[in-house]
């Protein structure tokens, strides 16, 4: 009989695909499993955030002490960094790589795969009431692509020349061709290395859309699953149709560097702002994936430990759809200043203007949903919290440089560097450390240290404030991005006691995640044993064992209510889970057959 | 309702939605038309605003020829709809002679295709800027230089990549056509043959349109 | 250190403008900021976890919904409308030049060639000064920017001007300073390993010393 016919055979006799221990290579290294993919894709791009915060970390050496001697610098090659008696100075073109390198890294090897690979992987699947993902060998390849990725990224650092330098950005003329900032090699790695990494996005949201649409739990209606699950499943659908369209661009930049075409570069009757269209087109949206997991991971959390329904739930989805699809019709406010049509500026000012309010809509949703709550201010609530309140400036920040004549004394300033780093940092990356710690139990069958967490956070969170507050001040002051030494204008002089300010704090921020790490790794062994349902939430997740086992549900679960009956009058408890049985008599016609599940595979 | 309870290769029963594969597929197809949109969309841009780069289509491209390779293809839908009727008949031979069909078509598209790029790289038309010296079909090696580098960039990566598809569904087709050949699919079972029906199709589609910007206009 | 949200002092006729959106937006957002955060800490303060004391079931208030959409909505289009005034001025109403000159960005200086005595351009009396540019106060200064190799960005912090160079493009930045004084032009794009050497100064005379100058290039820089 056919595989399929072999499965289906096997599913109806008792649900589960083992009945025997797999060899290490397939538990571990190449699995199937969602959860398991779902750490896989957690240690990588931990490791890459690390990485990521070095970069930043000696860029900032050169910010605060320009072009004086790095510590540990003499251990460099003699292209990053110039030796001199006194010790090794930053060159430019190492610092224009750091530049690249830091943003690169950050939002495609740490962020994206941490909210989308760890969480989409980890999440959709138990949240929604599946046995594991419509696609469990493509979800397997899509890691599996992710790797050689970023070994080719890493890599690009070793070769002659040097990695990218051109800006995460890329903008043509200047990747086009390695004559204009002497980067042969390790711009063409940097495209191919993100392009392989798109294929990996790409079928990961192929996979988490038709596992959202098709696979839902008898009763998890689209308007009872959880904010995380929604917001998981309208970024997968941004990925979906923006990656291609970077694919298409970042093969043209390769072939205008390899081959000779000549799609960017004038010199050859080539359109670099052609360039800059298609890279934002997916840009823009790119920002939304990166922050749309952010804000789910915040709902449940924000919603749990204040032990209160989500405020607005509709309105939390609709502004969610709202984002996913004003998203797509304000890229070029990235390029007012780019020599485009004057007109289209103010076009795209109006839908970015607008985009504000959808983020407004859950800014105020989330606290109202702690109004009148019974907060508990355990660390993954702080961590929530926090995205909340820096998301608030970062978006708030976000309207200066919407308005296009404030952009032109702000564009290509710190000011946006300050913004990027709100959303980015204050708002993405404190979701993931709500999101880590609060469903660690879950993966790992352990509570993490709470004491240790709220040390971490307490430093972390200010900081992080003292970093990028004061960023905002030197783009007031008129100090541009990307620059290697600015006091080489007189007028921007006067701003190296703030960058070294910035600079140490960063040193002490970067030192801080060690915290973060230690606990991590120390409570992987030692750390509290973990119940079913630590936190007494009402998602699916957390009616399985911790970790749930293979195929996670021994039953087929069947959904009653929506996910956050938190102090509902109708239970006893200050919660009420999804999969609890109502105690009056339902309602018949939302609680279908129990039907045997089907395994699926590609 | 339950939306758990489906194979791969079933038709959905009343009341259930699209099976996984299907979904799946429809989904990815989603994808590539957004791929598809932004080499189309960068060749529209770039002719609108380099025109002097191009060319009436018919001075360099071989149009006759390439009418044909479009027919051919059609013809590949067409015996792709017989397979997947075969099978939804349970007509296991006819099911492989027309996946036989499909496939010898499709791989004769994608000879006709390397055959025009050869032909055209000889004529000067290449997609690097310096190289590039096309001066059209018929006219002397040594004659005006028509159009510029754009015209050989675009032209090569739209339909090289649309080859590649091309290609990667021949291969595809080859790996269903050896399931079929192992007697794998049935009436009940034909989600793998019908998924790759779709990406034909769309395959098709996509040359169309382009056969239509590139070729005619 | 300056933490200061002022903006620095800033020289020409639009300046203000820009600089006067600038502060109805901190307004409105340093506003909407001490709202925001402070209910936010007062509802962490007030509402945390005491024994005894149960959270509201509460889902939630349609007309919240329609009040925090709207009102939003109402405060960022104004800010759009009034917002495209001044970017019209700037970047689509270019007046009548006082001063025509031809900038040119390149790895890694900025060119500026002057019209000379005769006031045309692109002919033999034109001189030129390397990242320089000198103008006269209170005429509006009309460049027409190029780029020789890669994207720069012109970017004059005093007057509130930045406009990109974009190689095989010639785009029209004007300004009017209505000051003298010794000003600033940077490169505000990232265009390869001396992007931070591509500093430069823009000096602002009175009328007639800018007479004087110009007629002393003109006459230096003869053929």
């Amino acid at each position: 009989m056919s595989t399929i016919e072999q499965e289906m055979v096997h599913a109806a006799e008792g649900g589960h695909h083992d009945h025997h221990e797999l060899p290490f290579i397939r538990k571990y290294i190449f699995s199937t499993d969602h959860k398991m993919i779902a750490k896989q894709f957690m240690f990588v791009s931990l490791f890459f955030l690390v990485i990521g915060g070095l970069l930043a970390a000696m860029m900032r050496w050169q910010l605060g002490y320009p072009s004086q001697p790095m510590p540990g610098g003499m251990m460099l090659p003699d292209a990053m960094m110039a030796p001199t008696p006194n010790g090794a100075i930053m060159l430019p073109e190492f610092y224009n790589s750091l530049v690249t390198m830091h943003g690169t890294i950050m939002i495609f090897f740490a962020i994206m795969p941490l909210l989308v690979g760890l969480f989409g992987n980890l999440l959709i699947p138990l949240q929604i009431g599946a046995e594991d993902m419509a696609f469990p060998r493509l979800n397997m390849i899509s890691f599996w692509l992710a790797v050689p990725a970023g070994i080719l990224m890493l890599a690009s650092f070793a070769v002659e020349g040097g990695a990218a330098g051109a800006g995460w950005t890329s903008y043509a003329p200047l990747s086009a061709s390695g004559e204009w900032t002497g980067v042969y090699l390790g711009q063409q790695l940097w495209l191919a290395s993100l392009t392989i990494l798109g294929f990996s996005s790409l079928v990961g949201a192929v996979n988490y859309i038709t596992t959202v649409i098709n696979m839902r739990a008898p009763g998890m209606t689209w308007f009872r699953m959880p904010l995380a699950t929604w917001a998981l499943f309208i970024t997968a659908i941004l990925i979906l149709l923006a990656i291609p369209v970077l694919a298409g661009a970042l093969i043209m930049l390769l072939f205008d560097q390899t081959i000779g075409t000549g799609f960017f570069r004038p010199e050859v009757g080539g359109e670099p702002l052609l360039w800059q269209h298609l890279f934002w087109f997916f840009g823009h949206p790119e920002v939304y994936i990166l922050i749309l997991p952010a804000m789910g991971i915040a709902s449940e959390v924000l919603s749990n430990r204040a032990r209160k329904p989500i405020f607005g739930y509709h309105s939390m989805v609709l502004a969610i759809i709202g984002i996913g699809f004003l998203g797509w019709i304000v890229w070029g406010h990235h390029m007012f200043m780019s020599g485009m049509n004057p007109l289209l500026g103010t076009s795209f000012m109006i839908s970015t203007m607008a985009i504000a309010v959808p983020s407004a809509i859950k800014t105020f949703n989330w606290m109202a949903t702690v109004w009148k709550g019974d907060i508990h201010l355990d660390s993954p609530m702080l961590y929530a919290l926090a995205f909340v309140s820096m998301f608030i400036i970062g978006g708030l920040s976000g309207i200066f440089m919407a308005s296009t004549p404030v952009d032109i004394y702000i564009h290509d300033t710190y000011f946006i560097v300050a913004h990027i780093h709100y959303v980015l940092f204050g708002g993405s990356l404190f979701a993931i450390f709500a999101g880590i710690t609060f469903w660690y139990p879950k993966m790992f069958g352990r509570m993490m240290n709470e004491s240790l967490n709220k040390l971490h956070f307490g430093l972390t969170i200010v900081l992080y404030n003292l970093v990028f507050w004061p960023m905002h001040n030197l783009g007031l002051q008129g100090m541009m991005r990307r620059i290697y030494d600015f006091t080489q204008y007189e007028y921007l002089a006067p701003l190296q006691p703030m960058n070294e300010f910035i600079s140490i704090s960063v040193f002490l921020l970067v030192a801080t995640q060690s915290i973060y790490a230690f606990n991590f790794f120390w409570s992987l062994f030692k750390g509290e044993k973990a119940s079913d349902n630590p936190w007494d939430s009402n998602t699916l997740e957390w009616t399985v064992p911790s970790p749930p086992p293979h195929g996670n549900f021994p039953e087929m679960p069947v959904v009653y209510r929506g996910p956050y009956e938190y102090s509902s009058p109708e239970s006893e408890t200050d919660f009420y889970p999804q999969t609890t049985p109502p105690s009056k008599p339902p309602v018949q016609d939302l609680i279908p057959e129990p039907v045997t599940p089907t395994p699926e595979g590609f | 309702m339950t939306t758990q309870a489906m194979t791969a290769g079933r038709a959905p029963m009343p009341g259930m939605k699209v099976y996984n594969l299907k979904l799946g597929m429809w989904i990815f197809l989603l994808s590539e038309v957004m791929f598809f949109t932004g080499l189309i969309g960068s060749y529209v841009i770039l002719r609108f605003a380099h025109p002097e780069q191009f060319t009436e289509p018919g001075v360099v491209l071989n149009v006759p020829l390439t009418a044909f390779n479009t027919f051919l293809l059609i013809c590949s839908s067409v015996t792709m709809v017989k397979a997947y009727a075969a099978i939804q008949q349970g007509d296991q031979q006819g099911l492989k002679n027309w996946l036989l069909a499909t496939i010898l078509i499709g791989a004769s598209f994608v000879g006709v295709q390397v055959y025009e790029y050869i032909a055209l790289v000889g004529e000067g038309f290449v997609p690097m800027a310096e190289a590039y010296h096309a001066v059209g079909r018929h006219m002397p090696h040594d004659g005006p230089v028509v159009g510029g580098q754009l015209y050989g960039s675009t032209f090569y990566t739209m339909t090289g990549f649309h080859g590649t598809h091309v290609s990667i569904g021949v291969l595809c087709l080859c790996f269903t056509y050896w399931r079929a050949a192992k007697g794998e699919y049935s009436a009940d079972n034909l989600g793998g043959v019908e998924i790759m029906g779709l990406y034909w199709h769309f395959v098709d589609l996509v040359w169309i349109i382009l056969f239509t910007i590139v070729y005619l206009i | 250190m300056n933490w200061s949200w002022m903006l620095p002092p800033s020289f020409s006729t639009v300046s203000g403008d820009i600089d006067g959106i600038y502060y109805v937006i901190l307004w409105i957002t340093g506003i909407t900021f001490f709202i925001t955060e402070g209910l936010l800490f007062y509802f962490i303060f007030k509402y945390r976890h005491k024994e005894g004391r149960k959270a509201t079931y509460d889902h939630g208030s349609t007309k919240m919904e329609i009040a925090w959409t709207m009102i939003p909505l109402v405060i960022v289009l104004w800010i759009g409308f009034v917002s495209k005034g001044v970017w019209d001025t700037v970047k689509v109403d270019v007046p009548p030049a006082g001063l025509e000159v031809i900038v040119v960005g390149k790895q890694f200086e900025w060119n500026v060639t002057y019209p000379g005595p005769d006031g045309a351009l692109g002919t033999s009396d034109d001189f030129e000064t390397l990242n320089e540019l000198h103008a006269p106060e209170d005429q509006p200064v009309v460049i027409t920017l190029r780029s020789d190799d890669v994207l720069h960005s012109f970017f004059l912090p005093e007057m509130r001007i930045k406009q990109d160079a974009v190689p095989g493009q010639d785009i029209t930045v004007w300004f009017e300073a209505i000051q003298p004084g010794d000003y600033t032009i940077g490169c505000a794009e990232l265009c390869g390993i001396g992007h931070t050497t591509m500093g430069g100064r823009l000096i602002v005379y009175t009328e007639a010393d800018f007479q004087a100058w110009s007629s002393a290039q003109a006459q230096q820089q003869q053929p």
